[in-house]
Formats: C-alpha cells, structure tokens, sequence
C-alpha cells in the first residue's frame, strides 16, 4: 500500500504545532497502525529530520498509552485501542490525519503526546476502596451476586486511554469517571464510601480542564472497551443521591 | 578456548531464612527475629521505589500505608500503565476453594518441581503461605474476580496444575490486579505519602559508604538529570524479555535499572532462565514490532495439533481427524495439553523443526476448539475467552472460532534477575529488589499464575516486612548533594547522553536491537548448544562496538526524545546478552526453560545434572574485556525430593 499522513507535529507546548505531509509506500495491511508509524520514524531517523513522538507500550490493548485521533476518529475507523488497528482497514492511496487527543484536559507535550495525568488525579481524589493492607477479612466473607460482580468487572475494563475526552465535543470525562464509580459502587466492598467517592471524583473531574456531560454519546462509541452510556446514569444517580444525603466534596 | 570466560568467586549464601525452625514455621519467625520501626519514626525515613507495576505498586502503597516517606518512580504517563497490566490468565492460590486437594504444601510442591528444582525452598513455601492473604486483600480492594451463581468466587485449572486454584477476571486478571494497586497506590497520593515522579527513568544506583543511597534519573519530558535521595531503594523494574527484542512484553520493558544497580555491585543471578510462552501468535512480517500472547489457559479447553502430513497445507477445518496429531496429548498422556510452559514449547519448536509447522514460514501449530465448542456450546466458549479470540480476529483477520488458532512460542518472561536473600535485599545493602526483576522464586521455570502471585506477595506482604530489619538502623547519615558519588554518578549519565548524540552513524537503535535479539533468539532461545553459544559470544561484542560507532540517534538532550531512551536501553541489553550466553554455556545441563541440547534424556527432555549444578549462578559484574565473576549459592532441598520431572 502507499499512503499520504499528514501528521501534527509540534515540538513542544510552547511551541504552535503544524500538519506535516510525509509519504510511505509498501505497507503491509497486516502491520498495526503503530508499527506503520515505526516505519515512518524509521525512515526521519535516517534522513535526519526528528521522529514523531507518540505514546505506546503494550501493543495489546490493555495498557491505555496509545491514543490517535485517525481522521478525526479517536483511535480510528475500527473500535479498538490505536495500536490493535491495523493497515488492512485503510485502502491503497488513502490520506489519513494523524493528530493528538484534542482537549483541555489533556494539554499536548510533543507531537502525538498528551498528557493525561488529570486522569490520575480523578483517581486520586475516591476511586479505590480504602483496604490497607493486611486489613482485608476472608475473602468468601461476602458472596457478591454474578449479576453485580460481572457488571463492576465490565465497567472496570476501562484501561483510561481517554478516547472518551477526545471523542466528546465538550471534551469531558465523565464515561471515565462513571466506569470507576460505577465498578466500586456494585461491590458490597465499595458501598461504605459510595457517597464520598462519587462527590469527590466529580469535584476533581469539574477542577481539571474537562467539559461537562451532555448525554452525546461519542464517548461510549469510540470506548476500545465498550463501557456503556448506562454507567453516567449510575454515576448521576448516586451523585443526586450522595447530595440529598448531604454528601460534600472535602474530606 | 583462548579466554577465561568467567572466574569463580566466593560462594553466596542466603542467610536470613531461619534455617533452626521448620519451613512451614519460618517466615513468621523471620518476621518476629527482624526489627521493626517504630511507627513515629517511619516518616522520618524515605523509601524510593522504582517502577509501579504488581510488585512496585503494591510496595509503594503499603509502604506509604505504613507511614513511610514513599518517593515513586516510573517511565510511562500514569503508574496504571507499567505491564503488569497485560498478564491474562490469573493467579494462583492455595485456598483449596474446589476441595480438590490443595493445600500451602501442594503450592509450594507444585512451584519447586515446576521450577525443575532449581529455586530456594524457603522462598517458594512463604510464597505459597502468603497467596491466601492476597485474594483476601485483592477482594477487598474492589478486584472483580470471576464468580459463580451463588456469589462465590470461582477459579479454574491453569498451565499444568491438576488443581483448580487458579482465581481470574476473565482474560483481563493482570489489568484487574494492577488497578486494584494503582487505586491503594493513588489513594496514598492523595493522603501525601507517595511523591510522585512520571515520565522518569533511573539511569544509576547512588552508593555511599556501601549502602545504596538514591538514584539517578532523567525526566523524559525535558531532559534534566537529577539525583534522588533515600534510605533505602526498591527496584520493581520488571524483567528482561525484551532483550530477545521480539518478546510478549512492552515495548518500553527494560533492563536499564536492574543492569546499572548491577554495575554497582549487586550479582546478577541465572540471565539465562528466560521463560518461552507456548501460546503466542506467530510473527507475520519484518516489521513486527511485539508478540502477542494468547492466554494459556486456552489450552484448557483447546486442543494442539499439527497434521501428520508434513507440508500440509490444506486450512484447517478440512483436516479429518484421522490426519491430526494431537501431539502433546499423544506423547504426555497424563497432562495432554496442559504440560508445563517449557514443555509446550519445545515440542511445538520440534514438530515446526521437523517440518509439520503451519502457516507462515512453518512456525506454527493449531490450538483447535472445535471439541470445546461442541462440548460446551458457542456462548459457553465465548463467555471464557471472548476478548482473546477478539484479539486473534484483529491481529490476524481470522475467524477463531471457525479456523481455530495458530500459536508459536514466544519469549514471555525471565525468571533470572538480581541476585536477593529471603529478606529481597540484593548484595548492595539498603537494595531490595522485589517482583519479575528478581531472581528469587521460579527457579528455572514459572508456572502459570505465579507471576501475579509472586509481584503481590513481594509488594504487599514480603518486602514492607522485611525492610524493616535494615531500616531500623535509620534513618541514615544525609548525603551532600556534592558527595562524589552523586557527581560521578551524574556525570556518568550526562556522558553517555552526550556520547549517544555525538555519533551521528548510519544504523538506527531499532535496528541494532532487532539485530541483537534474534541473535539471541537463534543461539540462546528455546534450544542452546555449545556451539551456537559460543557463536553468539563471538557475535556480540561485535555489536557493541559496530553500535558505539554507528548508531544513529536523533533529536536533542533536552527535550521529549523517545529515541534517546530507547538507544540507552539497547546499550544495556546488548551487555547483558551478553552474560545471559555466558551464564548458559557455563550451565552445562537442561534445566526448566534452559534446555541444553547435549543434556537431554533419549526420549528428548531435559536432564538436569544436580551433582554439579544445583545452585543458583549468581554474577559479579566486571568492566568490559575482564570476564565476570560467577558466585555460586548452594541449593538443598530438605522438604522436596528432587526427582527427575515427568509429565508423562
């Protein structure tokens, strides 16, 4: 296959960044989509010219560090993570737009690098159980029902790439926090800081530089996991509910 | 040969297990001997730690728990990333949950005939003791394991066990896990006890007066080098697979920290046990980039084949049964399909050898689920594996369910790594080394399912434990910033920058790696001999020196340079490929993922040689030209006979 990418290139934030144009020719439908870019830098490397920098460890679409925006489309045409994209979805001759996450939440470092560190701090603020260790009783203690654990587990396969901020023409990351609200919340583990959790990552997500929630949608379409719209429903559920209850955002 | 290719030191010897009590007896009377910190002087003393997967994790957030000073470090954007994520199949536990007949004593059994006796008893029994503690701790923390209708949690037969004590999250445990840890992690960050530095790789161990005081890193996004400083440090680095540059890892896995701490002085103990995965896709193309692994409990419920004909190249599905080889449970009738790792991979690499390899190039074997499907019905099937058979459909365009897989092995794991007694302190006093970047527990071959078990056993159980004992002398005497330690250390680190940028040759990094690792996947891969070891040695100081002349990297000292980081990376691998060939061509017998091809029995397995060999091989570093210096620890086994393994 030959291809045109036109690839933003921005050297670092300081910096205005660019579209650049650059041409490969022999690419293989079989490769992925990052090792189509491997390709690429390769050949800058030799010429001289500055690699383009982009974010990518596993390669299997678990660990959440790749993310392109590929024609507009957050992780490109198939939906999958950007490295389990491959060249067999593009056809010979195609142009293809290769930017960073767009938002700003995720201001950008280099090229194809952003920096999604506002996702950790969400984290932070309640998403987790405190269970110090050394604490925890048996684990047969609590049955929890297949039902609940298997809808946590879903909600739980989120792997915090942020196709969901770039998908969303507010640039919010409420399908981020809604999942990890949403996994802690069905656990009978999770239920003694429910209304904390829910208040306090929602007062993180609004501090960061995120839009906000309006039931658009793009978020869960472009989800490499698939985390459904059903889990903003739970997490504004339990919000209205943690407020009534007089829940408030410090500790 | 011409040169000495290493030199014998002094043996080594663990002496921190109490050897006066019984085994099942001595991790609570280390744990009583040990001191302990008073807890109003924890936050007077500060604990590095290196990397945030399973093991680095864990430590970092039990050890802030505790009311340490916690300074974490890690090299990708979020500590939610490191690899531990990708682990699939599950984790082990002696809970004896199915009432089959598991118990803390067939764990430990399992994991040191598993590591074909070449692991240290003390360690695999606390091992196996500690995996209860785990679940329990896992399940409180939110992981959502696999349950059944009633509630309860569910667990499966994994890699070789005949017991069912594998517990899992569907094909997603190691995911599951990791961000259980990275939620306690990020809840110590929120209660400031863990200072936080992303985005940032050590480049070299701080010595002073013998102790290892901080490390030296560079911030990946702007450059600058800078020195940290403690009382203690903790590497939870991870392993070396990506030295074969093809490997299951990610890209970004490395030696770098494991190396340079070894280069200060701590023993780098068995390089060569590296671990091939017998489930992996094959490689389509040149430009393949990784490995991915298919999760091996698969072959539960999957059958491995290969057709009878050799060259038949016919799909898959109009192979009549009659013309199939189902060739594992043909010649290990007792195990079939679930053989150890080692085991599965060396027969799939002999029948692709002997030419009834499918697929590209030959180098492949069917993994075939029609039986299962029949069996248990689609859903059932899906319900198990579905993401796994999602990702063989995109990787490969194939249909799993219709066409089966094809699997080649592919290096997945090293069970070799720093050189650690029971505590996981390394020869460098105030070093501890925890998870896959130490040595201590597999021996020359893990089981599946012990290396989530291991990475939270050490981080969350063994290590905040037994620091104590060192920290108790703490806190230590404060470092000048200007100590000559910090100042070579640091000059060390801006020279080998520099050097990088300055050489301007014609060859890129990527390609001196994909060079070094399938030189060490032809001649130190799943089959070594003298011979290709000893080619192997000739070849690779070769590539040290065509790659310090030639090598291209681009970009500048001070900004975002992935390729920088990259080129001081394969700088480390190629040194250790190094005395991985070295430490293999001295171990003259088979041993788990070390395979010998003058040391097997006449029906082809491994045979081991414990006369001369049971003993881990642990090696002194030495600069370049003078060989290493092998330090043997003796290995006894009081509670396990060794005996030959069968898998028949």
């Amino acid at each position: 296959m030959q291809l045109t990418l036109r690839v933003w290139r921005q050297p670092s934030p300081a910096v205005k960044g660019k579209m650049a144009n650059y041409h490969l020719t022999d690419v293989s439908p079989d490769m992925s989509f990052l090792e189509m870019l491997d390709v690429l830098n390769e050949q800058l490397i030799l010429s001289g010219e500055d690699p383009v920098a982009f974010d990518h460890d596993c390669r299997e679409g678990i660990c959440g560090s790749c993310g392109l925006m590929i024609n507009g489309i957050a992780h490109g045409p198939e939906q999958t993570t950007t490295c389990q994209l491959h060249m067999r979805s593009f056809s010979d001759g195609d142009t293809i737009d290769i930017e960073p996450w767009r938002s700003g939440g995720f201001p950008v470092v280099k090229d194809l690098v952003v920096d999604r560190s506002a996702f950790d701090r969400i984290i932070s603020a309640g998403g987790f159980i405190s269970a110090p260790t050394g604490t925890a009783p048996e684990a047969h203690a609590t049955p929890v029902p297949k039902v609940d654990a298997d809808a946590a587990f879903d909600a739980a396969t989120c792997i915090g790439c942020g196709a969901c901020v770039a998908a969303c023409p507010n640039g919010s990351a409420m399908l981020f926090t809604a999942a990890k609200v949403t996994h802690l919340g069905l656990l009978p583990q999770g239920q003694p800081e429910r209304d904390s959790r829910v208040v306090r990552m929602v007062a993180q997500q609004d501090a960061e530089d995120f839009g906000g929630c309006t039931n658009i949608g793009e978020c869960s379409a472009v989800c490499p996991k698939g985390i459904s719209m059903e889990t903003i429903s739970r997490l504004n559920h339990d919000l209205l509910g943690a407020l009534r209850a007089g829940a408030v955002p410090t500790s | 040969m011409a040169l000495e290719l290493f030199l014998e030191g002094d043996p080594i010897a663990d002496t921190k297990a109490p050897r006066d009590v019984p085994i099942g007896e001595r991790w609570s009377e280390r744990k009583f001997r040990g001191k302990l910190v008073n807890p109003a002087n924890r936050r007077k003393l500060t604990i590095i730690v290196v990397g945030t997967g399973l093991a680095g994790g864990a430590a970092a957030a039990t050890l802030a728990e505790a009311g340490y000073h916690v300074k974490s470090f890690w090299f990708q954007d979020s500590p939610r990333r490191a690899h531990s994520i990708a682990a699939q199949g599950g984790i082990n536990a002696a809970k004896n949950y199915r009432n089959d007949g598991d118990s803390v004593h067939r764990l430990f059994y399992d994991t040191v005939k598993g590591g074909d006796f070449r692991s240290r008893e003390d360690n695999v029994h606390r091992l196996a003791e500690i995996s209860t503690q785990i679940i329990d701790q896992c399940v409180a923390q939110g992981v959502p394991f696999a349950r059944e209708y009633g509630g309860l949690l569910d667990n499966r037969s994994f890699g070789g066990a005949q017991v069912s004590r594998t517990f899992y999250a569907r094909g997603q445990t190691g995911q599951q896990l990791l961000i259980g840890a990275y939620q306690a992690f990020e809840r110590q960050v929120a209660a400031g006890s863990i200072e936080t530095h992303s985005r940032t790789e050590m480049l070299d161990l701080v010595v002073v007066d013998g102790k290892a005081r901080g490390i030296v890193v560079r911030d990946l996004v702007t450059g600058e080098v800078t020195t940290h400083l403690a009382d203690a440090v903790v590497l939870g680095t991870g392993g070396y697979s990506n030295v074969y540059y093809l490997s299951t890892n990610a890209k970004g896995s490395n030696t770098t920290a494991i190396w340079r701490a070894h280069k200060r002085g701590a023993l780098f103990a068995n390089p060569c046990y590296t671990q091939i995965h017998p489930t992996c896709i094959p490689v389509s193309g040149d430009y393949q980039s990784k490995l991915t692994l298919m999760s091996e409990s698969l072959r539960n419920d999957g059958r491995v084949w290969v057709p009878k004909e050799r060259g038949d190249s016919r799909p898959a599905h109009e192979i009549p049964e009659d013309e199939r080889d189902y060739y594992l449970e043909r010649k290990y009738p007792a195990f079939g399909n679930l053989v150890p790792r080692d085991i599965a991979s060396r027969q799939a690499k002999n029948v692709c050898d002997e030419g009834y390899g499918v697929g590209p190039g030959g180098l492949g074997v069917y993994l075939d689920f029609t039986d299962a499907i029949q069996r248990l019905g689609r859903k059932a099937v899906e319900a198990k594996y579905g993401n796994l058979f999602d990702m063989y459909a995109r990787i490969t365009g194939e249909d799993p369910y219709e066409s089966g897989m094809r699997i080649y092995p592919a290096v997945h794991y090293t069970m070799g790594g720093l050189w650690v007694d029971y505590d996981l302190q390394s020869t460098i006093p105030g070093l501890f080394v925890i998870g896959e970047a130490n040595f201590s527990d597999h021996g020359a071959n893990r089981l599946g399912a012990s290396a989530l078990m291991q990475g939270l056993s050490d981080g969350y159980f063994v290590l905040p434990n037994t620091i104590t004992d060192y920290l108790s002398a703490g806190p230590f005497e404060k470092v000048p910033a200007d100590h000559p330690a910090i100042v070579e250390a640091e000059a060390g680190v801006h020279a080998q920058v520099e050097k990088f940028l300055s050489i301007n040759g014609t060859r890129t990094v990527a390609s001196f790696h994909r060079e070094l690792g399938k030189l060490v996947w032809d001649y130190c891969g799943m089959e070594r001999t003298a011979e290709s070891l000893r080619k192997a040695l000739d070849r690779i100081p070769e590539i040290r020196k065509e790659f310090w002349t030639d090598v291209k990297v681009a970009g500048t000292a001070t900004d975002f340079n992935q390729n920088l980081e990259h080129a001081a990376r394969v700088a480390d691998f190629i040194d250790l490929a190094e005395l991985m060939c070295i430490d293999a061509l001295h171990r003259e017998e088979s041993c788990g993922g070390h395979f010998r091809a003058e040391s097997q029995t006449p029906e082809g397995e491994a045979l081991r040689d414990d006369e001369n060999f049971a003993y881990v091989a642990a090696w002194g570093w030495t600069p370049e030209g003078e060989p290493p210096i092998l330090h043997k620890e003796a290995l006894e086994y009081e509670y396990v006979h060794l005996a030959q393994r069968s898998y028949k």
